[in-house]
């Protein structure tokens, strides 16, 4: 092999890549917040919402967990300007990490009230709170904390998914990569680098849910 | 001679060391209980006996041939040595049968046929000939007991350790295992059992050793032991003044 | 303009599912063996071969399978061959399956508890042995259902490979947007394909995990 590796384009293309990450950072943190608080939604129709809510709701997961990543990011950007829904690049990134998490977390946090011992709701219920008020107050908080580990990695996937979402020009990381590799034609290179930052990315991902787990539930004991 | 002979045994789990050398000689067709409060080290000893954990120092050796820490020596021991634990461990994708077979197969290379009779014949010492087919979770706690006693015995050893084999069951169960153990020990086995039944011991056991601390702190003829302990600590643990 | 009716455009998009099928299977069976490959490395190994394999599945699980992707394809590149997409998206597929599947497995042969290895061992059993016949027969029967859950990944993560170029069926259906300007239908079509064929595979997981909750309780 006679291939002379280089790195000299990264003195030029470096604001790119920041760019780049900053991007990818935002598509993160919005799909993170809204895609979990619409799982939660999903979570409680499911568990308790009215009967009409519960088949939708399914379904919605179902064709989410079981269909790529990809498309329903085209579907969402070429697909849905035929029903007069246009959204820019980004807009369209974003919601398809929304739905796509939101699908995923509805299942765990599903699994984290499953969990919930009945009596939990039956305390509350003799405590005269409402459903919603027992939802809110005595079951969530433990649910979240059995499922954080699950959430965490659920997100950090989501995360790594979204390198997709260079696919309908939206300028994240991958992006970034493609575009330059595309100027200095140091393909190999730049998806190395590219690599290399989504690697110690996903690693701070996890390290900053971990703490943030760690601040909302102070030491205690799962049950 | 003796059948098993343990000298200055020593072990350590990280800094705290449990077993602080303890010496023990235990006769052909003895039968020896080991009494002691929790975290004496009963189970650590038993463990090291069957090679379960690595001695740190002293020397164990049964038969006549030393235990060492390598696969070969192991198997050779283990042979020799049956264990029963607390928590049954019976296989659990595997008949009552199949419990007893599979180690005759794989690890003596007896033939199928013949390990399968000597499966049903050790079933049936154990009273539960019927069984031969069931899956353990079919069966009560006291059943997997005896059939984990089945398969040890299955293995034709010349001494059987029992780590509380019967603190895991329901009180109704633990007769039925005593009266199997209490079976074996009156045809000769040599057993050295770590038991929280008092009566047991003092009916069936020729001697009873006393650990404390990591140290065997009294030994004697289970009369002795019981009736007139001689250290405070015993004494303690017995509940007598 | 040609008028394509939805007959023309799903016969399009299911020849193409074909390769979808094809390279799902070639990653699942090639990914499991390298998995097996490193599962054995991993638990029946050395000290570096732990560390190798633990750090092979940070890599592949810490970055996106698009860069892996991407690294397969001009990473080939280099050795000066012209590499066709479908090989470079078959190595990276069936590294970045076994990544997962090893993990999976692992699991599984952990979550065998420890009185299984001691029972064993006091019955003179050697590793192999043990292994054999007491540890990998309960750890196989927990591994399975998780197993199928994450071929669904594999049928969906084939979708990626149409970005270097492989012809499969999200590639057709970009190819047959482009010529029918129906992207709607067309990715809707798409979409359900896929449904098609992961949400058999999602449901059958599900199954098998609940009769092995209750094969748990009671045989
Ligand atoms: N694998 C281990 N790692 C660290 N410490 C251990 C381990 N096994 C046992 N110990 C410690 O060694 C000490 C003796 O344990 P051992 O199980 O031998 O006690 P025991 O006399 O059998 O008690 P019990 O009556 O509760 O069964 C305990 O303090 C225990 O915490
Ligand atoms: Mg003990």
């Amino acid at each position: 092999m006679t291939y002379a590796f280089s790195f000299s384009w990264l003195a030029e293309y470096y604001p790119v890549l920041l760019k780049g990450i900053l991007i990818t950072i935002e598509l993160i943190v919005v799909g993170g917040l809204f895609g979990v608080a619409l799982g939660t939604a999903c979570a409680w129709a499911r568990a308790l919402g009215p009967a009409w809510l519960k088949p939708l709701v399914s379904a919605y997961v179902e064709l989410i967990r079981n269909t790529p990543f990809l498309i329903q990011l085209f579907f969402i950007f070429f697909g849905l300007p035929s029903l007069g829904v246009r959204l820019t690049e980004l807009e369209a990134a974003n919601l398809a990490m929304v739905v796509n998490l939101g699908a995923y977390s509805c299942e765990i946090v599903r699994a984290g009230l499953q969990a919930t011992p009945r009596g939990q709701f039956e305390a509350g219920a003799s405590l005269a709170m409402s459903p919603i008020q027992t939802f809110r107050y005595i079951v969530l908080v433990p649910a979240f904390q059995r499922i954080w580990p699950a959430l965490s990695s659920q997100v950090v996937i989501v995360m790594l998914g979204s390198a997709v979402v260079s696919q309908i020009a939206a300028e994240d990381l991958t992006f970034a990569a493609n575009f330059i590799q595309s100027r200095s034609f140091r393909a190999f290179e730049a998806y190395f680098v590219t690599t290399a930052i989504y690697l110690a990315l996903a690693i701070l991902l996890r390290q900053v849910l971990a703490g943030i787990g760690a601040m909302i539930f102070p030491r205690r004991p799962a049950r | 001679m003796s059948l098993i002979e343990i000298t200055d045994v020593r072990k350590s789990f990280g800094q705290t060391e449990v077993l602080k050398g303890i010496d023990l000689d235990v006769k052909p067709g003895e039968v020896i209980a080991v009494i002691g409060k929790s975290g004496s080290g009963k189970s650590t000893l038993l463990r090291c006996i069957n090679g379960l954990e690595t001695i740190d120092g002293g020397s164990i050796s049964v038969a006549g041939a030393q235990l060492l820490p390598d696969e070969a020596h192991l198997k050779a021991l283990r042979l020799k040595v049956g264990m029963i634990f607390q928590q049954f461990n019976l296989f659990p994708h595997l008949t009552a049968g199949g419990n007893v077979i599979l180690s005759q197969t794989v690890v003596k290379k007896t033939p199928k046929r013949e390990a399968e009779a000597m499966a049903r014949k050790m079933l049936e010492r154990v009273g539960l000939a019927e069984k031969f087919d069931a899956y353990p979770d079919e069966l009560s706690g006291g059943q997997q007991q005896r059939v984990a006693i089945a398969r040890a015995l299955a293995m034709q050893p010349i001494a059987l350790l029992c780590d509380e084999v019967t603190s895991a069951l329901d009180p109704e169960l633990v007769a039925e295992v005593l009266a199997v153990v209490r079976e074996l020990a009156a045809e000769g086995m040599t057993l050295l059992m770590v038991t929280h039944e008092m009566k047991f011991a003092r009916d069936v056991c020729s001697r009873v050793v006393f650990m404390h601390q990591g140290r065997v702190h009294e030994i004697g003829r289970p009369e002795e032991v019981f009736a007139r302990p001689k250290t405070p600590e015993l004494r303690q643990f017995l509940g007598v003044q | 303009m040609i008028e394509f009716t939805i007959w023309d455009i799903l016969r399009n998009l299911l020849l193409a599912a074909r390769w979808t099928v094809v390279l799902s299977l070639v990653s699942f069976l090639g990914g499991g063996i390298v998995g097996a490959l490193l599962l054995f490395l991993r638990i029946g190994g050395n000290r570096l071969s732990t560390a190798f394999t633990k750090y092979y599945v940070e890599f592949f699980q810490g970055t996106p399978l698009l860069m892996q992707l991407f690294l397969a394809f001009f990473g080939l590149g280099l050795f000066g061959i012209n590499v066709p997409a479908w090989l470079a998206a078959g190595i990276a597929l069936i590294l970045w399956t076994a990544a997962f599947l090893t993990e999976i497995w692992r699991g599984s042969v952990e979550s065998v508890v420890r009185g299984q290895w001691e029972a064993s061992a006091s019955l003179g059993m050697g590793y192999v042995q043990q292994m054999r016949y007491v540890i990998l027969p309960q750890a196989l029967t927990v591994a399975i259902p998780p197993t199928v859950g994450f071929s669904v990944q594999v049928v969906k993560g084939t979708a990626l490979t149409s970005i270097i170029g492989f012809v499969e069926l999200s590639k057709a259906g970009t190819v047959v947007t482009n010529a029918t300007f129906q992207p709607f239908t067309v990715y809707g079509l798409v979409a359900l394909i896929y449904f098609a064929l992961c949400w058999p595979l999602s449901k059958s997981s599900q199954i098998l995990e609940r009769k092995l909750n209750v094969a748990h309780r009671n045989h």
